[in-house]
């Protein structure tokens, strides 16, 4: 009851070789049908998003023999050469993989430590293994855990909870004054690629209703195409900043083209209605005394990139907590995976011990002629009771207790005690 | 008196805090879902208290200062309770539940045997102080909602936002919180008021209709319909009426303490 891992990443491999070996949903389902039938895994789940494509899989034989051959099929099935590709995968085995997955599920593995839509990719990789069948006692176990660790850890620590880039914090201060944006509109000054970051932010975050503002029309018309809004003619100040909750400014401007007073004529008109400026732009688009009017927040790009740098840092020392969590859920799923290997070797053992009886019996028994049918059966179920007696208390503590189960997780030692090859289950 | 009902709801009251403050720090929602399912087991066994010391005592809870401030931590608790569930906010619970310990505590330090018999007032009466109590209750809760407006808004203007500014609730949210425990507060005094007009009406021979507690409520029921409406429109909206609400709390606190003290002869009941 091996796991075998073989894959690559984002830290492994060039974006054109992660893209060659990406696999979609047929391919999914085809790869994981082929490793059965070919007998290179008996269980098989492949997670496969931008950054990683993972094979995840229990073998029949040992992992580490099964490894070169999972190469060569992905190889094969991608139609990549075998060098050019060994050398961008990586092979995990037993716990190394448990552990790997576990932190792939918590982030701690991605390119944006703690982003979130991973454990999403996780979940839909799992549903999809499962409902095709693919994914057996072993793996459903193990995704299980993975799901478990990705939620306690998005839960318990702040790995995934602050923003990271300057137009994702942009929108949660947004969100910090006016809580959901759903009913909030929101303008647009520029249409360039990072207005375009944030408009594709806001509208991820339900914006009610956006506004495009630009120099080149032509421009604010693609933009607002691509998400849904409207455009308003450059320089309109007194119409266009009436209705909107955000105003996210990205042009290029040698002065900045709102100053305080036109703020302050949209501010009274607006019945002082609270106002979020984001400004992106370089040099700045908006005056600094705009900051000081009443109920307008204004955070320019220095602001917003030092956010990013606390949050970094704030992301970075919850690392070992996480870690932790990993930890704490690996012990517990080889835990249980001794649990189950071991139930299979006390099987072993009574069969093997019944076995030597029953010899034992045969040629101790053949001296004894004088005793009774009754008293060889008699015997031989006293000795029964003995063998019974020898191995219930062991069966049911290994049952009961995790903590010994851990202590004796290298059960492999334990066959090659009691049992010959032949015997091992 | 037996002590068991106090000592779970300090219990349950304090634990419901520890979770608070772990929701507000961390942001786990099961700790945030167990503080609330704990200050709800801390208002039952609260109430069984208030019902034991009052049976013990022979007297109704706000018959002396350490009922009153028992009854007042219940109230607070429940009105709360109450906006936690219809705004789905969480996150001021930490801020709330140090005022409802305090005063429950407090309470527990009463002189019982100091209490002469009540006089028996009837449940016009009862109304009229508990209605007041509860009205005073949601008022010090949007003096705490509203200092948490400014603290938060405060940092979001300087750009100081360290870790706990992601946690806590959106500011119109907590604008919107306020404005709701005022008109829980507004609702309960004026019908409290109403209560004690017609109590006195009833017993004119012996009370006077002329005392300055009459005038200060008339004076925090008038700032804080004019807060209610000063908070919705243009010119005070956002951090001038927080300020606005906490001024008022000032007022109120005046009334319940010099007022209630020094001032007035019909409203000193402790």
């Amino acid at each position: 009851m091996e796991i075998v891992l073989v894959g690559l990443n984002h830290r492994t491999a060039p974006v054109e070789v992660r893209e060659r070996v990406s696999f979609n949903a047929e391919q999914t389902r085809r790869a994981a049908e082929e490793l059965r039938a070919r007998g290179i895994l008996e269980e098989t789940l492949v997670l496969s998003t931008c950054n990683r494509s993972e094979v995840y899989g229990v073998p029949p034989e040992s992992s580490h023999e099964c490894a070169p051959g999972l190469s060569s099929f992905l190889s094969e099935f991608h139609s990549v050469r075998h060098d050019v590709l060994s050398v961008s995968l990586y092979h995990h085995y037993d716990q190394e993989a448990v552990r790997h997955l576990f932190q792939v599920a918590a982030g701690l593995d991605s390119m944006l430590l703690g982003e979130a839509e991973i454990l999403g990719q996780v979940r839909e990789a799992y549903r999809f293994a499962h409902e095709h069948g693919a994914t057996g006692p072993v793996l459903n176990r193990l995704f299980q855990g993975a799901l478990e660790v990705g939620k306690r850890v998005r839960t318990e620590t702040e790995l995934g909870t602050r923003p990271m880039s300057a137009a994702s914090a942009g929108v949660k201060l947004a969100e910090r004054i006016f809580g959901k944006l759903s009913e909030r509109k929101a303008l647009v000054l520029g249409a360039g690629a990072m207005s375009e970051q944030v408009v594709s932010q806001l509208r991820d975050r339900g914006i009610a209703q956006l506004h495009v503002m630009n120099r080149s029309r032509e421009k604010a018309e693609e933009l607002a195409k691509e998400f849904g809004g409207k455009v308003v003619a450059w320089g309109e100040w007194d119409t266009a900043l009436q209705t909107p909750d955000v105003l996210v400014s990205s042009v290029s401007a040698e002065e900045p083209v709102l100053g305080r007073d036109i703020v302050a004529r949209a501010m009274a008109a607006r019945g002082n209605r609270a106002l979020f400026l984001m400004d992106l732009g370089v040099p700045r688009n908006i005056d600094p005394k705009v900051a000081e009017l009443y109920n307008v927040y204004v955070y320019n790009t220095d602001d917003l990139t030092e956010i990013v740098q606390q949050n970094r840092n704030a992301r970075e020392s919850e690392i070992p907590h996480a870690q932790g969590i990993v930890e704490e859920h690996v012990s517990k799923f080889l835990s249980w995976q001794a649990s189950v290997e071991l139930v299979g070797l006390v099987d072993a053992l009574r069969k093997k011990l019944r076995e030597e009886r029953a010899a034992f019996i045969r040629s101790r028994m053949e001296p004894m002629k004088h005793l009774s049918e009754s008293d060889r059966a008699q015997v031989e179920k006293l000795m029964d009771e003995m063998l019974e007696k020898v191995l219930l208390e062991p069966a049911q503590r290994l049952r009961g207790e995790r903590e010994l189960r851990r202590k004796i997780q290298n059960v492999e030692a334990l066959r090659d005690l009691f049992l010959s090859n032949r015997e091992k289950p | 008196m037996n002590h068991l009902f106090p000592i779970l709801t300090a219990l349950a009251y304090a634990a419901s805090f520890g979770l608070y403050v772990r929701f507000l720090a961390a942001g786990n929602k099961l700790t945030g879902r167990l503080g609330t399912v704990l200050l709800g087991v801390g208002l039952i066994l609260h109430y069984f208290a208030l019902l034991e010391r009052s049976r013990g005592l022979h007297t109704v809870p706000y018959h002396d200062l350490y009922g009153s401030m028992s009854l007042f931590g219940w109230l607070l608790a429940l009105t709360y309770l109450g906006l936690e569930l219809y705004h789905r906010q969480r996150s001021v619970g930490a801020l709330v539940l140090p005022f409802i310990l305090v005063f429950f505590l407090a309470a527990q330090f009463a002189p019982a045997d100091r209490l002469s018999p009540p006089d028996a007032h009837g449940p016009t009466f009862a109304f009229h102080v508990t209605l007041n109590i509860l009205a005073y209750s949601a008022f010090a809760l949007s003096f705490v909602l509203s200092l948490m407006f400014l603290v938060e808004e405060r940092l979001l203007r300087s750009h100081k936002l360290g870790g706990v500014v992601w946690r806590l609730p959106p500011l119109e949210l907590l604008e919107r919180m306020s404005q709701s425990s005022v008109l829980v507060g507004l609702v309960s005094i004026s019908i409290g008021t109403a209560f004690g007009f017609l109590w006195v009406y009833r017993l004119s021979d012996k009370y006077s209709f002329y005392d300055p507690k009459y005038a200060i409520t008339l004076l925090v029921l008038i700032l804080y319909a004019a807060y209610f409406r000063l908070a919705r429109t243009g010119a005070w909206r956002g951090a001038r009426a927080s300020k606005m609400c906490i001024f008022n709390f000032v007022i109120v606190f005046l009334s319940f303490t010099v007022v209630n003290l020094y001032l007035t002869h019909n409203h000193r009941f402790f």
